[in-house]
This record gives C-alpha cells, sequence and structure tokens, in this order.
C-alpha cells in the first residue's frame, strides 16, 4: 500500500522558536533588544512571515529556573504566556502559524482545548499545540493541584488528556452544531463537557510533539502532527526519520502522516570565514565567563566563584548525589561525582580551560549550521532531496533581528533551488504544512 | 480622592461580544475611534464565544488608546496562569489592560474541571485568592529587576524577584492551595493592572475593596441606578472607581427602540436583564449619561445590537458628551490606570522605593 511508502516531498519549511529563556540568546550584544516588548514579538512574527515561514513557536514557562536556591542569573528569562502572545500575533499576521507549547500536567483539558479552539477561530486557522509533559513536584508549587503525577505516568496522562482534547474538537457536528457531550473519567483528573466552539478552518489546532524517548516517539506517532525534534544533523535526522515512518505505520497512520521538524541554530554569512568568525562570537555571547562557573555549579552543588573560567576544572568534589540545582533545564539526576570525574579527563585530555569545556558541552554542535549562505543552502537542500526532515525550527540567537539574514539570504537560496515556499500554500497552518484534514470521528454521543 | 469637578469628567467603556470572533478588529477600532475609554470582553459560557483575553490579545496591538478589560473567572482556573496572561496581555497591549474578575456560579464549569461546584461565600473567597495571587505575582519581579549588567554577567538582578508564598487562608472553604512564584514574566507595564468586580462580589466579608480597583454597579431599572451608585460609594468608601451598567437599546435606521427591544426579544436569545436597560433616543440617553457620569466615575454601555447601537452612540451620543464636558479626552498610549484615575503602583516587596501601599494596587 502506497501509504505504507514515505514519499519525501523535496521541500523544506521554517519555523521560528522564540525561546525566551536559557543561553541560546545572547543580550550582551548591543543589538539585543527588549525579550518581553510586543515589538520584538511582531518584528520576528512579521520578518518570519516575510520569509513564508510556517510557524511561529512560543514555549511556555511553569516556574523560573533556579540557580543554587534562587532565581537563575546570567541568562534571557522572562517571558509572556503563549497564547496571550500567540493572539495578539494573529492580530498583526496573516499566514504564519501560531504554535503554544502547553503542558498536560498543569492545564484542564476542557480548558485548554476550548482556549487552543479559540486561538485557531481567532486566527483564522493558524493555532498549534507543542504537547509537553512535566511531573516534577517543584513546578507544581504554582499551581493548585502541586505535583501529582509520578514519572512514568507522565505518557499515560498526557496521551489520555491528547485523546480528550481530540473528542472536544470533534464534537460540533456541522460548523453550527449541535456539539456532543464529552465525558472522561480518569485516574486523574475528570471531564463532563459540552464544548462551545465549533471547529476552524482547518479543523483543529495542528498537534506538534517533542518527546525523544521511546514512549515519546510511540505518543508522537500516535497523536501528532508534527514531531519537533532533537535530531538536525543529517546523518542522524535519515535514521529518526526511519524510525517515526516505522512507529507510524505501526499506529495505523500513513508514512508521511507524521512530519518532523528538528530544533536548529543558524550562523550564517556571506563567506564560509566571516561564518566562523561569527560563531566563535556568539558563542563567547552565550557561555560568558560567569555562566562557564554556574554551569559547573549546578553539578557540583556548591559555589565555584573562587574558580578561573579560564583554568582548569574544579579539583574539589561534589557536595551532592545527584544534580538538580539548576531547575528546568536537563540533566536532571545524573550521578554528580562520577560526572566530574569524567568531565575533569575529557578536559585534561582536550586540554580544555573550563569555559571551553562549558562551551564544548552546550553549543549544539548538533543543531548549529554554519557557514555561507551558498553552502548551508546546498547543504539543506540535500534534507530536502532525501526527505531527511520536513522543515527546521530555528532559534534565533538574537532578539528581535537574528531572521533577518535567513529571511533576505538564505530563503532566496533555498528558493532557487526550489526546495523552499515562494507562496504559502493556503490560509491555514495544516494548509500550509501540507497536513491532511481529519476525519471525525463517528463516535456515538455520551461515551 | 478626587474631587467632584474632576471626577465629573468621566469614562465610558462598551462591551463588545456582540463582535463575535471575526468582527474583533472592526468593532475595536470603531469603539476607539468613537472615543469609548475601554472595551470589555465576556467570557460566560455560550455557544460560539471564543476567550475573551484571547479577544482582547487580539485587539491591543490594533489600538493606541482603548483599555482591552476582559472578563476571567476566578474560580475554575489557575491563578497562576491568570497572573501571566493578564501581565502579557498588558504588554501586548502598551499597558492598556484590565481585568474583570468574575466567580463563575456554574455547575457546568465545575464538571468541565472536575472540580466541585462552589457557590455561596466560597465564591468571593476563591475570587479574593484569585486576586491576591495575581497582585504578588504581578509585584515580584521590580520593575527594574532586569539589568542587562555586562560587567557581572548577570541579566537579571535576583535581589528583585520575590517569592510570592500565597497560600489559601484558614477559613478557605475549597480545597486549599498555595502558589510559590515568582512570576514568569517580568512586572506588568501598568506594574499593577487595575481589577474590577461586580459590585456584589465585592464588600464586608466577600473580596475586600482594598484588593479592586473599581466595581460594577447594576440596579433594576436606569432609575435605580443612580441611588444604586450612592449606596455603593458610601459602602465602599471612595477609594474604589465606580462604573454603572447599562444596557442600551436606541432609536435607529428609523425604527424605534422599544420595537427593536420587542423583536429583539422575540426572535433572538431572551436578554439577560442583570442590567438597568435603556430604550429610546441618543439625545435622552446623553442626557441620562450626562447625569450618571455625575454620580459614577463611568458607565458600561452593553449595546443591543453591536454594529447599530455603536454607530449611534458614535456619531449622536459621545460627541454631544463630550461637547458638555462629562466625557474626559481619550489619551493615546495612556494606561488603563489614567482612565481610572490611579496613581502610580508602588510595588509591594519593593527594596528600593518608599513604604510600599498596604494593598499594593
Amino acid at each position: 500500500m502506497t501509504r505504507d511508502i514515505f514519499q519525501p516531498s523535496g521541500q523544506i519549511q521554517f519555523g521560528i522558536f522564540f525561546q525566551g529563556v536559557n543561553s541560546g540568546t545572547i543580550w550582551k550584544a548591543p543589538q539585543a533588544g527588549s525579550q518581553t516588548d510586543f515589538e520584538s514579538f511582531r518584528h520576528i512574527a512579521q520578518t518570519a512571515e516575510r520569509g513564508k515561514f510556517a510557524a511561529f513557536f512560543l514555549g511556555e514557562g511553569l516556574r523560573l529556573r533556579e540557580h543554587l536556591g534562587r532565581p537563575h542569573a546570567l541568562d534571557v528569562v522572562g517571558r509572556p504566556d503563549a497564547q496571550t502572545m500567540l493572539a495578539a500575533l494573529a492580530a498583526v499576521t496573516t499566514n504564519i502559524g501560531l504554535v503554544a507549547t502547553q503542558n498536560t500536567t498543569y492545564n484542564d483539558p476542557a480548558d485548554l482545548a476550548h482556549r487552543l479552539s479559540s486561538l485557531d477561530l481567532i486566527s483564522g486557522g493558524r493555532a498549534a499545540w507543542n504537547i509537553v509533559t512535566t511531573d516534577n513536584a517543584w513546578t507544581g508549587a504554582n499551581f493548585r493541584r502541586g505535583g501529582y503525577l509520578d514519572h512514568a505516568d507522565r505518557y499515560k496522562h498526557a496521551e489520555a488528556f491528547v485523546e480528550t482534547a481530540k473528542r472536544l474538537w470533534d464534537s460540533w457536528e456541522t460548523p453550527t452544531g449541535p456539539a456532543r457531550r464529552v465525558l472522561h473519567e480518569g485516574q486523574h483528573y475528570t471531564v463532563d463537557v459540552t464544548p462551545r466552539l465549533p471547529r476552524s478552518a482547518q479543523y483543529r489546532p495542528v498537534l506538534f510533539q517533542a518527546g525523544d524517548s521511546p514512549d515519546g516517539r510511540d505518543f508522537a506517532a500516535r497523536q501528532a502532527d508534527v514531531i519537533f525534534s532533537a535530531h538536525p544533523k543529517f546523518d542522524d535526522a535519515v535514521e529518526f526519520r526511519r524510525d517515526i515512518v516505522a512507529r507510524s505505520i505501526a499506529a495505523g497512520r500513513g508514512a508521511n502522516a507524521v512530519q518532523i521538524m528538528p530544533a536548529s541554530e543558524f550562523i550564517l554569512a556571506a563567506t564560509d570565514q566571516e561564518a566562523q568568525e561569527k560563531k566563535a562570537w556568539v558563542r563567547s555571547l552565550q557561555i560568558g565567563p560567569q555562566q562557564a562557573i554556574a554551569y559547573l555549579e549546578q553539578f557540583w552543588g556548591r559555589e565555584l566563584s573562587t574558580y578561573d573560567p579560564d583554568g582548569p576544572l574544579p579539583e574539589i568534589d561534589p557536595v551532592v548525589e545527584e544534580t538538580s540545582e539548576t531547575r528546568g533545564s536537563g540533566f536532571h539526576g545524573a550521578k554528580a561525582r562520577q560526572l566530574a570525574d569524567q568531565w575533569r579527563a575529557e578536559a585534561k585530555d582536550k586540554g580544555l580551560s573550563i569555559r571551553q569545556f562549558v562551551t564544548s558541552k552546550t553549543a549544539r554542535i548538533d543543531s548549529t549550521f554554519t557557514g555561507s549562505y551558498t553552502a548551508v543552502a546546498d547543504h539543506l537542500a540535500e534534507y530536502a532531496r532525501v526527505g531527511a526532515v520536513d522543515g527546521f525550527n530555528i532559534s534565533p540567537w538574537l532578539i528581535p533581528t537574528g531572521l533577518d539574514d535567513i529571511v533576505n539570504h538564505l530563503v532566496p537560496e533555498l528558493q532557487e533551488r526550489g526546495v523552499y515556499p515562494t507562496e504559502y500554500r493556503g490560509t491555514t497552518l495544516r494548509e500550509n504544512l501540507g497536513l491532511e484534514t481529519p476525519v471525525r470521528s463517528e463516535e456515538p454521543a455520551h461515551v | 480622592m478626587s474631587t467632584f469637578e474632576e471626577r465629573k469628567a468621566g469614562f465610558l467603556a462598551i462591551e463588545l461580544d456582540g463582535a463575535g470572533y471575526e468582527g474583533i478588529a472592526a468593532a475595536v477600532l470603531a469603539a476607539e475611534s468613537a472615543g469609548f475609554h475601554a472595551a470589555t470582553f465576556k467570557d460566560t459560557p455560550e455557544a460560539g464565544r471564543t476567550n475573551a483575553l484571547q479577544r482582547a490579545a487580539f485587539a491591543g496591538p490594533l489600538t493606541r488608546t482603548i483599555a482591552v478589560v476582559p472578563e476571567i473567572d476566578t474560580v475554575y482556573t489557575e491563578p497562576f496562569h491568570v497572573s501571566t496572561q493578564l501581565a502579557s496581555l498588558d504588554y501586548v497591549s502598551g499597558g492598556r489592560a484590565g481585568w474583570i474578575a468574575t466567580a463563575a456560579v456554574s455547575p457546568e464549569a465545575a464538571a468541565a474541571v472536575g472540580r466541585s461546584f462552589v457557590e455561596g461565600d466560597a465564591l468571593a473567597q476563591e475570587a479574593a485568592a484569585s486576586i491576591e495571587v495575581g497582585r504578588r505575582l504581578w509585584d515580584s519581579w521590580e520593575d527594574d529587576a532586569v539589568i542587562r549588567d555586562v560587567a557581572t554577567g548577570r541579566y537579571i538582578d535576583v535581589d528583585k524577584l520575590h517569592y510570592a508564598d500565597f497560600e489559601t487562608p484558614a477559613d478557605f472553604s475549597g480545597a486549599a492551595y498555595s502558589v510559590k512564584g515568582p512570576s514568569i514574566i517580568p512586572r506588568p507595564l501598568q506594574g499593577q493592572l487595575p481589577v474590577l468586580a461586580a459590585a456584589s462580589l465585592v464588600g464586608e466579608g466577600l473580596v475586600p475593596a482594598d484588593a479592586v480597583d473599581a466595581v460594577l454597579v447594576s440596579a433594576p431599572t436606569p432609575e435605580l441606578l443612580a441611588t444604586e451608585v450612592r449606596d455603593t460609594r458610601a459602602r465602599l468608601g471612595s477609594s474604589v472607581a465606580i462604573v454603572a451598567e447599562l444596557d442600551v437599546v436606541l432609536d435607529s435606521r428609523g425604527q424605534a427602540a422599544e420595537s427593536r427591544a420587542l423583536s429583539d426579544q422575540k426572535d433572538g436569545t431572551p436578554r439577560e436583564g442583570r442590567f438597568a436597560r435603556f430604550a429610546g433616543s441618543a439625545a435622552s440617553l446623553t442626557e441620562l449619561l450626562d447625569s450618571l457620569l455625575r454620580e459614577a466615575d463611568g458607565v458600561r454601555l452593553h449595546p443591543a445590537v453591536l454594529d447599530v447601537e455603536l454607530e449611534e452612540l458614535s456619531r449622536l451620543v459621545l460627541p454631544e458628551l463630550r461637547r458638555r464636558g462629562v466625557l474626559r479626552p481619550p489619551v493615546q498610549d495612556g494606561t488603563f490606570r489614567d482612565v481610572l484615575g490611579l496613581a502610580p503602583a508602588e510595588n509591594r516587596y519593593s527594596t528600593t522605593a518608599a513604604a510600599p501601599l498596604a494593598a499594593g494596587k
């Protein structure tokens, strides 16, 4: 059956991920603008739309990152509510998709489905939901529920949540009603609601998902339209595609049913040489001396400010069993002592200072495309040719002008190569991504 | 407190629910150019009604003068999310956001999120708790917390971020909860968004008067409205602005208001009847508003048919009220706090300013 054979589209698309937190966004450069003013968001979104980007992504903050028991001070931080910002951007854009990262752990299905429907209607069918899960009580301290979910249960819970949301979006028989009542009784919540909003121009919000564990991949293969993946490097991307195609088919969906857009960073210039110089500059601003020390402190669990960032790694040992101090970032639960030994050896071997070592650990080596506009365009055309990915979700390292050179120089190169859209295909995100319209389930009322 | 003469120049708000989700831009621009000071967005559950906060957010970047003020429930929502959403609304509207804090009396809303139905005194407790969480989180970043200090490598000054550490009071009827903070978004542009609530939700044993900036006052008839405004002011004191609620049906396009009101009731859904209803000519509405604005700080109009009433109001009513000096001139790029005549908001956690105000408004 042809739907079981993957067909490369020969095209790639771009999304933009306005991160709002962490060290990827540089703020020390004179060109760095506000992280919260609406004008920064407007500039990025309108630039992306000028470059025919498929989607504009926002993350979701549920608790500020902390470092040694206090809010983390060194990186950009402080960001708006995703759907509120996207509703505002809907007013000043016309085609670009609006993707809200929203948590299944600290939202209610009926409320979240209603708000996403709302965004979808207000934007004329451009909304999407990037589904994420959280399980820790530390985040729960900001919510009525508190922490309530075991790590092992998070995908089970998330999937029940997503299926409930889909039933809510399926509930209107015609665009004018009537709606069927949706009941769900689960371990963690119950829902009994008759949805109030009709389907949108794209039927329902597009679903993105970023899980990378085997469970996360299966979840995405069953439920998602697009995977926001962590595999942008060519060979890795090809392998990830194979894996997802197999999982989609196993889930009873077509080989092309799930699209893939890896997270990525672009450092571009007129020549490869200039791009490399620019990269060194960007890295120096992403990981300054203080960030380098703070990075180690989260694994050592103690202050290391007396150590020289340009000297070797600390000879003293971590004071914690497990790393957990900088919340809201990765590496929770690594064995601290073991990691420290390993890192000291590695840094010594390679002759790296603290700063050089931390830069190498955080440099997103696998997700950065560095080079001249033409060289990077040639490289991306290869992805399009074999269908390694459906596009890239770009995190700009500079706000608000970080997309300017991509849109002004890279996009035209890609268009010349015939691998990037020259116009939006339609007005909805689903149309622009080339996704099929969902078929309404024939579930009887009052399940 | 402002003097009577200052207060005489009041403000007008208009409920824009009738615009639906496809007509937001046209409606809010029409309301702004008519000279309304605030647009409000209903959020009670009704088929086809999209989220009020999102409609307000959509209106934000399209306008420069009119305040955008959504209703948001306090009972079946997460206070942390609501606080963040409202702060974000303030950013996308350039400091023109407000919040009509409501307390849903709705078994359906409870069932939708799997919570127990809340009624009676517990409603005001939920509202008071949510408002307190919102206000603490809005203050949890001091205005100058983002320092971008290249020399020390610090983007923020952590001494200017504060934990909210909210806990529901011991006598809280619902499920107790706590909110840690700080907010995930810096302090709103207005510092504190103005909070409005129905007057029936505010007062002794309810939401404390100093927790809100304005109350919405309703009465069965226009005649009773002025008395109700005076009574409410006597009950709540002078620190809370009073906004009178008025349904409006006007003579329009050769049709008398009374007949429009009747046909409206016959064909459409029956009107809610929560508010005093004025039906008549633009000239008599002007007289009514002139007298109401001498008692209340502002009036919120609920048009029977948005397009129709807005046209008449814009053509005949607001210009005359302005000519009489009863209406404050709208200020481009002003804040909603300016509209309500509120002083700059002190920060309860401030480490640099003088002693903060008790309520932190």
